[in-house]
Formats: C-alpha cells, structure tokens, sequence
C-alpha cells in the first residue's frame, strides 16, 4: 500500500491513527522509534520502518516495551527526537524506567504513544492508560481522529522539549485502527548530530528524589499553563447549555453524533478536550460556571470525570452545585467501549428526549427474519496452524501420561487454545510470560502433596520477551515442569512483525537470530525439537519428557505459521481430498474425529452425504487431517 | 450521493477475506476524489474465521466518528452471505441497498456439524424484505474463475461500483489499484474489478 512519506506538504490522505501518529512523528523531524508490536500500536513503528531507507531515522522492534522505553530515552538524552509505541498491557512492563525517566527528565523530545483496548478487542484487558499520566506526572494528549492524531503527535515533541520530560498520546482502538483523511506537513529531516553530553552530576538520574519531584511538579504546572490555550481544545454549542458534555478521545464523535440525532443542538454543548492531564483548570472552570449539568463521554475509566470532580471540590465556592452524569451516575457504562449509540441512550435518558434508533415494524420484521438464522461465528485457529496440531499433541500425551497435567497459557494466537480449536487445553492465561512464571510456582508444590505434571506454551516472540527471567528462576530453584516453545517464526497474532528469532531487523533486512535452543541448553536445560505436524513423533517426544526425572525442560514445537507460508509460497504442500467411499460417518465409531473434534475450519461435515469433506477455499494443504482419520479416508497427495 | 451526507456504507464479511483492504482501497479513492471519509475497522483478533466488519462514512463536509450507529447504514457490501444478514439486522433500515457476495464461509458451528447454515431461499427473502434493493453475485466463483479465491473482495467492488452506489467511477477505482498494488498483482485484480462491473451493469 501507499507509504506514509508517499505524498508531498498540502496533500490529502487517507491514514490509519496509527500512520497518522507516526507521519506527525517525522514532520516532527523523529530520528529514533522502537517498540514491542501489541494491538492496536503495532502499525506505528510498522509503518515507520517502512520509510527508513528513504529518510535518516532508525527504528527497531524491541525485545519487550521496557527496552523499548529505554532505548528510546537514551535517543532523547543524545538530542535526538524518538517515539516509542505500546499497547496499554506493554505500558505495564514499560512502569519501572517511565517512573524513575519522569523524574530524570528528557532533553530531545521525547513522545510515548500508548494505544488502549476498549472493550479487548485484541487484548486480554481493557486497562484504561490514562491514569498512569497522573502517576507518574506527565502530560497527557488525546487524539480524536487521523488528523490530529497527526498534529498531536508532531506537537508532543515540542511539548516534550518544552518541559523537558516525556509526553505521552493516548490513542484508543478506534482511533488508531480508524483511517480518515490527513492534510499533510512537510517532512522534516532529523538532527545528526547525536551525542550524550551531561552538564551536571546527577542529571541523568532521578537523584535526589525529593528535589527531582519538586522539578516535576514545576514541569506539570508548566504543562498546565501551556495546555489553557491549546488549539486542541475547543467548545460547541449555546452560550449557556442546559447541559455540558465533556468529552475526549473517541468520545467526541459519539457525542457530536448523539446531539444532531437528537436535535439538542441548541440546548447541549461539547467541551472537547484534547490535553487531559493536567486539566486546564481556568478552561474548564470558565465552561463549568456556564450550565449546571455536566455529562462525561471518556472510555473507559471515569478517568476525566474524577479529575473534573476534584476541580469542581477545589473550587466549590466558585462554581456551586453541579450535577454530574456519566459513568458513575450509571448513565454511561462503566466497562466496554462506547459507541454513538450508548451515548445517544444516555443523553436522551438525561434529558428525557425519546430516540428511536430502528423504526419498530422494521425491527421486528428484522428479527422474525434474520433471528432464527444467525449462527455465531467463533475465532478459531486458521486451516493450517501449527497450534492446533501441538496442541493435538499435548491433548494426546496428557491422556496417556494420565497422572492429570495441565497447561498453564500465555498470549499470543495460542491463547486460541483455550477454546475448542485448541482444545481446551489451556488453563491459565495472564501477562506475557506468565505461563512460564506459574508453572515455576506449580513445579514446587510438590512438598505440599501435589503430582500432578505442569506443562506451559509460549509462543518465540514471548519467549524473548518475558519468558527467560522465569525459565532462569526455574532452573536456579529447581522447578519441576516442561515448557512447550510454539516457535512459529513470527510474532503472528500482531501482523507478523520479526523478533530477535527470525533473523531479521524491522526492516526485513538479515540480522543476527538467537538461537532459542541452544539458549536453553546453555542453561542446563534439557531439549527436544519436534515437527507439529509429525503428531505421532510430538506426541512420543513430549510424553517422554513430561515423564523424565524432573527438572525443566523444553520442547520446541517449530513450524511456520500457516499465514506466513501462504505468503512467501505459492503452493501447498499437499492436496487434500476424502475419499467418500472410506469415510463412514457417524456410523464409524470415531465420533467424527476429524470434524467434531480436530475442527479445522477446511474440514466441513457434509450433511447430505453425511461424510467429511474438504473446503477447497479454505484447506491450506498441511495435510495433518489425514493422520487423524482413523478410517485413512482423508487423502493427502503431494501437490 | 443523492442528497445523503454522509453516506454510511458497511463492509462485512470473514477473517482472510480482504475486507480492510477493499476499504482502504475505496477509502483513498475517495479521498483523491475530493471526499472526507472515515473508515472504522473491527479486527484484531478476528483472524480467519472471525466476522470483520468495516465502518465507511462519506461526506463532502466533514469528517464522521468511525463507528455507524444501528439502523443507519446506506450501503451494505457483503462478502459472505451470512454476514451481510447479520449487519442488515442491525444497521438496516426501509432504504438500505445490499451488494453480497452468495458464497458462505460456513461458521465452526456449521462445519463441525453442529449448526445448519441458513437456506438460499431464507437468506433471499431477508435481503428482499429488509432493504430496498439487495443483489447477490457469485464472487467467489467468478474469483476462482480468475485463478485465486481472494479475487471475490475486489468482484464485489466492481459489483458495488457497477451498481453505482459510491460516488466513484470506474476509472477512478481503476487509479487506485494502480497506485496502490504491485506491478505483478495488479492484471488479476483489474480483471477481477472489471468482472464485477459487468456482472452487475448487465442486471
């Protein structure tokens, strides 16, 4: 597709938030990004390394979100201008350096984009980012759309230089996942002339604590002069609303959205903020003393609420009595994502303002036809996923080890596993690496009567991520499981950027690959390597080392994923058919092992003719099926 | 546009389908052609076998959020039959006009066994009865014609445009493809936008 550098100063684009963020970046004359790829922020750093070879910048993906802050900061401490990107789970991992980084100050402009998950869409929270702006004392930025995803970004340096600490943009899924069109700037060329130049003993350090926390709150008082005349903030509406919605983020549409449908254009302002931490209090006090009803529209926490309440405590004798409604009033829910149509409900509950959202005969005509004919549609592992074959596997070897072992899960595709394409062979799922860190603890519970065999999955990327503290702590305290490393060459579940693993830099070109199996050797541990798709030979590999003496050890299940294969080879290994005259149906005793069970989305049980039968769109040629099938009528030919 | 501002439109269909690239697609023409669009995306975690569903909003005023509220959609492309019903309850109104595409990709459910898919006659007097005008077009097959199942995402473009239903013409579809697209993959996908042109200027 079309680069984010394709197109000139004064062009339109159209942009995803995330190419918006990272285009403000390097109109901003950006010379360092890094990042751990996590929905919804992959595309950022995705995108920039895209464009390295045409502009002077480097970008690299990093080993986890904390390196990546790091690397980062060291950028900015050289006077070079560097971003870094995260999910909302990677802020997490990022806490330790931000909350001693926020003390120690910045030089080059320094912007961290934290891109949350409303409702987990693709996350296994829905953590809001924000407060961790008030936390660690740092400005806080909220984007709306592309555009001023854009302009925000390339703002935040300046911002970030001004109060020489980090600035962060706040993104939400559905604005770094939404495209709209971005009026371009000029690119800027970064400063090459990086170099690490300290003034003063300590500059570098959050040392002395009290004195650094003294310059921090000068450095937010000072944001919060910058932020009363920000032209990111703005209001709509009659000179004194009957009712003030304050609103942020993705919140801003759904309220304008919720006002026109209900004609309360007249009646019901919008304050849009766009620096919510710290609040521009002179700003907000001049709206509040306006109206004496005030609606909040954030997602997800009461985050702006709360912080709009202290002010209105502050200043009580000021403004009187308002009344507050949104999350905590129950008008707006509490978890989840908002939508235009949850913000229209409330504002007309508010207001007592009838909305009809479907013409009733329409919608009962809807569901008398549609109703009775929907049937959910499940994710699942792809035709084709090495997982669903490991997992096969270790569904096979646990039966027949027979002593009730488990798996402990971790994030990745194979979080997949604790559904029924996997199985439910996953019990446990947590923070990356935690699979590993609560089999340590599983592993040592055997003094307190416990026999039961732990097994954990982490898939490559993880494994560099946060698995080796807890496979280290394993093998120093002498824990007793054996971990399944799911090494499918890619970090698959985020769009298949590379890891320290696969032998190439985010820019796709040759680097050095870390060998995971001779990392773990090197530990002492023993290993084994296994083909998934050779059931039989994984199955035997992993039972014999679940049945080993104790201690830790790793099978390192390797097979590309099936989406990575389809892309770099045109042909699949196989053609796969079912013989219908072999396959006997429910009348074979293997309980439709194939369909029922293996539930690959290729293999489709044929109703009429009541056999197995394969859908050629959507078989990807692995050709596992046939190894399962009892009856040998899964046909597999060499394509 | 006949007066609608913003025209909703709503791409839905399966995880592998192409769904976001056929947005993105119609989304940047639109954009050289002088129009605001936003394009709200559901994916993520939808990889093959999740629903996908693509948020188009239209207007030669302003920039739209990037979500459709319910019972408010214009348009809806369907990329699977099964999908385009399940976003017709939700988004449809009396005026909505349907372009989908009559292969299913049949749900887990379906094809463990455990489910039934919906009939073709049920399906047909759903879209009938719930929108204004509803065309269905066998993309896959004209895909598979073509040499590759994949091609049924841009059919269906050619369909919707054939149709007349975005403010675009051909040509300008046609640019895209060719500004955005791989000097070797770009023959097919033009064959394929074409075919679907035909198949619905021919109704």
């Amino acid at each position: 597709m079309t680069s984010i550098t394709a197109y000139e100063a004064g062009a339109s684009q159209l942009l995803m938030g995330n190419e918006a963020i990272a285009r403000g970046a390097l109109e901003a004359g950006l010379g360092f990004a890094s990042a751990y790829p996590g929905t919804p922020s992959s595309e950022i750093i995705g995108s920039l390394a895209e464009v390295t070879r045409e502009t002077d910048i480097y970008v690299e993906w990093s080993v986890n979100e904390k390196v990546a802050l790091e690397a980062a900061a060291a950028a900015s401490f050289a006077g070079v201008r560097a971003i870094v990107a995260m999910k909302q789970n990677g802020l997490n991992v990022a806490s330790d350096f931000l909350m001693n980084l926020n003390l120690t100050g910045t030089v080059a402009g320094l912007v961290l984009v934290l891109c949350d998950d409303p409702s987990g869409l693709s996350s296994t929270n829905e953590q809001d980012s924000r407060p961790a702006a008030k936390w660690a004392e740092l400005p806080l930025l909220e984007p709306v759309n592309s555009q001023e995803a854009k302009d925000m970004t390339k703002w935040a340096f300046e911002l970030s230089e001004e109060i020489k600490n980090v600035c962060l943009v706040r993104s939400v899924t559905r604005v770094s996942h939404a495209r709209g069109d971005v009026r371009l700037g000029e690119l800027v060329s970064p400063s090459r002339q990086a170099r690490f130049a300290p003034t003063m003993l300590g500059q570098f350090t959050p040392l002395l604590v009290p004195i650094k926390h003294s310059f921090l709150h000068q450095k937010v008082s000072k944001a919060r002069e910058i932020f009363e005349s920000s032209p990111f903030n703005w209001y709509t509406g009659p000179e004194a609303p009957e009712l003030l919605i304050v609103t942020s983020g993705s919140g801003w549409y759904y309220s304008l959205e919720a006002v026109k449908a209900l004609g309360l254009e007249s009646s019901v302002g919008i304050l849009k903020l766009g620096t919510t931490w710290p609040l521009p209090e002179k700003l907000v006090q001049q709206h509040l003393a306006r109206t004496d009803k005030v609606m909040v529209v954030e997602e997800v926490d009461p985050f702006l609420e709360g912080n709009l309440k202290e002010l209105v405590g502050d200043t009580f004798a000021i403004l009187g009595p308002l009344t507050f409604y949104g999350k905590r009033s129950g008008h707006l829910p509490s978890f989840g994502e908002l939508d235009p149509d949850r913000v229209m409900a409330a504002l007309s509950s508010i207001l007592g303002r009838e909305r009809v959202a479907v013409e009733p005969d329409y919608a009962k005509k809807a569901q008398d036809l549609t109703g009775g004919l929907m049937q959910t549609r499940m994710i699942g592992f792809c035709a084709g996923c090495p997982h669903r074959a490991t997992l096969w596997s270790v569904k096979n070897a646990l039966k027949l080890d027979g002593r009730g072992g488990f798996v402990t899960g971790d994030i990745g595709c194979y979080t997949l596993g604790l559904g029924p394409t996997g199985f439910f062979q996953l019990k446990t799922v947590q923070a990356m690496g935690s699979g590993v860190g609560l089999a340590c603890g599983f592993g040592k519970l055997d003094k307190l009567g416990f026999d039961q065999p732990v097994l954990t999955v982490c898939g490559d990327s993880t494994f560099f991520h946060a698995v080796i503290p807890a496979l280290i702590n394993a093998v120093y305290n002498q824990s007793n499981f054996t971990l399944i490393i799911l090494d499918n060459s890619a970090t698959a579940m985020t769009g298949f950027q590379p890891h320290p693993g696969t032998g190439a830099s985010a820019l796709g070109e040759p680097a050095p690959s870390v060998d995971i199996e001779g990392l773990c050797r090197s530990l002492g541990i023993r290993v084994g390597v296994a083909d998934p798709f050779d059931l039989q030979d994984t199955t035997s590999k992993l039972l014999n080392l679940m049945q080993d003496d104790g201690g830790v050890r790793v099978l390192i299940s390797r097979r590309k994923c099936a989406l990575v294969r389809a892309k770099e080879e045109e042909k699949a290994a196989y053609k796969v058919r079912v013989d219908s005259e072999k396959c006997r149906g429910e009348s074979c005793g293997c309980n439709r092992l194939c369909t029922r069970i293996f539930q690959c989305p290729g293999l489709v049980w044929d109703a009429d003719s009541q056999t197995a039968k394969i859908d050629e769109v959507i078989c990807s040629g692995c050709g596992v099926c046939a190894d399962i099938c009892p009856a040998s009528a899964i046909i597999r030919e060499v394509a | 546009m006949e007066g609608t501002d913003p025209l909703n439109v709503i791409v839905t269909g399966v995880g592998g389908q192409g769904n976001v690239l056929i947005s993105q697609l119609m989304g940047s023409a639109l954009v050289r052609a002088g129009y605001h669009v936003t394009i709200g995306e559901t994916y993520g975690a939808s990889q093959r076998g999740g629903a996908v569903m693509s948020h188009l909003r239209i207007s030669d005023q302003a920039q739209y959020g990037p979500l459709i509220p319910h019972g408010q959609a214009d348009v809806i492309l369907g990329l699977e039959p099964l999908e385009t019903l399940r976003v017709l309850g939700q988004y449809g109104n009396p005026n909505v006009t349907v372009v989908t595409n009559s292969r299913p990709v049949y749900p887990l459910a379906v094809a463990i066994g455990t489910a039934h898919y919906p009939s073709v006659e049920d399906i047909v007097r759903a879209l009938e009865e719930l929108s204004r005008r509803a065309w269905m077009i066998n993309a896959t097959d004209i895909a598979l014609d073509l040499g590759a199942s994949i091609l049924a995402n841009i059919v269906m473009v050619g369909a919707l445009v054939g149709a007349g239903l975005l403010p675009l013409a051909a040509k300008e579809f046609e640019l895209e493809l060719q500004e955005s697209l791989p000097a070797d993959k770009l023959d097919l996908n033009l064959k394929a936008f074409r075919r679907g042109l035909a198949e619905l200027k021919a109704r």
